[in-house]
């Protein structure tokens, strides 16, 4: 660990080896991901998308969640307002994303602008976690990009045989990889671990989650639980 | 896909809104936080928001899941812990989902 932490001091923000050891970081939720994308390409051909306006609403969005309660109210017509309620219905589930780019700005805000920002086009949800687990690394922002860029093809390969295949591809819930991604998020709580106190805003976060998901419908549970959770945070301080 | 038609045309726009709204997500909260001052509060907040955002999404969709889904978030968490591993921890969370599935309590 110390001679890690050593090395790293003379590490780039950008190298070769810095991407490609983020797109190392990243594997263990690519089968889950490519999953997901095979279901989203499933669902897109059932809709009548072509398989260029699958692929392309896959590169552009990239949002897995989203992409498939889109599909759920995807319009026969385009009409404005059905345009507009899909923007709403996808920047709802995407919202999450807000406090994931402000959480960065602390890590990545000493980068140029033309650096950070085609950066953030990558982002999601594991990869956000991915990197914050490596806060504070000379590297990161390599590893940030490196995992997206992994993630990012992972998910346009991976529509391809759900669009062709379809509904002969096996149920996800028979080897359970329905659960990749609840593991993957949960095992992240481990190395972001910094004592019980500081454990506080999680627990606020999971409860005040639980009782919005049984109030409300949609996906307002996961910001709700989040904000009150990071408002906890700003009032646990260091020490008494 | 033919240029002519129109409902290409649709498709287009609503994907590019699409796209335009998640990307402006993704880079807004980073963009904002550049514009006011980073406070020992607001760095606290911020700092607490990662494991926030991680029990808000999982305990809903593990409650929701039934043992299966509980019993491979607590297997994944654990294995974490021992080995610190998330390969591992992905590995054992599906493993134990599928072993309470199996045995019919899924």
């Amino acid at each position: 660990m110390d001679k890690a932490q050593h090395d790293d001091a003379a590490r780039p923000p950008w190298s070769v080896g810095g991407l490609i050891q983020g797109a190392r970081l990243i594997t263990p939720v690519l089968p889950g991901v490519f999953l997901y994308a095979t279901a989203f390409g499933t669902v897109a051909a059932q809709k009548g998308l072509t398989l260029w306006q699958a692929e392309t609403m896959s590169g552009l969005v990239y949002a897995g969640a989203a992409q498939l309660v889109a599909m759920q109210v995807w319009p026969d017509h385009f009409t404005t307002a059905a345009i507009l309620a899909l923007v709403a219905v996808t920047a709802t589930v995407n919202a999450r994303l807000l406090l994931m780019g402000a959480a960065l700005r602390p890590w990545l805000g000493h980068l140029p602008a033309w650096q950070a920002y085609p950066t953030l086009y990558l982002m999601t949800d594991s990869t956000f976690l991915v990197i914050m687990r490596r806060r504070g690394e000379a590297a990161m922002p390599a590893l940030f990009l490196g995992s997206g860029i992994a993630m990012w093809f992972t998910w346009i390969i991976g529509a391809l045989p759900g669009y062709l295949l379809g509904s002969t591809l096996p149920e996800p819930q028979r080897f359970g990889l329905d659960l990749v991604f609840p593991a993957f998020f949960s095992a992240m709580l481990v190395p972001l671990w910094r004592g019980r106190r500081r454990a506080l805003p999680w627990v606020v976060s999971g409860a005040v989650a639980i009782a919005v998901n049984r109030l409300f419908p949609g996906w307002w549970f996961i910001i709700a639980g989040s904000i009150a959770g990071s408002v906890t945070g700003g009032f646990v301080h260091e020490r008494e | 896909m033919s240029a002519n038609d129109p409902a290409d045309w649709g498709f287009l726009a609503a994907v590019l809104a699409m796209g335009v709204a998640t990307y402006l997500l993704r880079a807004g909260g980073f963009w904002l936080m550049g514009h006011v001052p980073l406070t020992a509060h607001l760095r606290r907040m911020l700092e607490a928001l990662p494991g926030s955002i991680v029990t808000a999404t999982v305990l809903p969709i593990a409650l929701k899941g039934g043992p299966a889904a509980m019993l491979g978030v607590a297997a994944a968490v654990a294995v974490m812990i021992v080995r610190r591993s998330e390969l591992l921890a992905v590995l054992a969370g599906m493993a134990a989902a599928a072993l309470v599935r199996l045995a019919g309590f899924g």
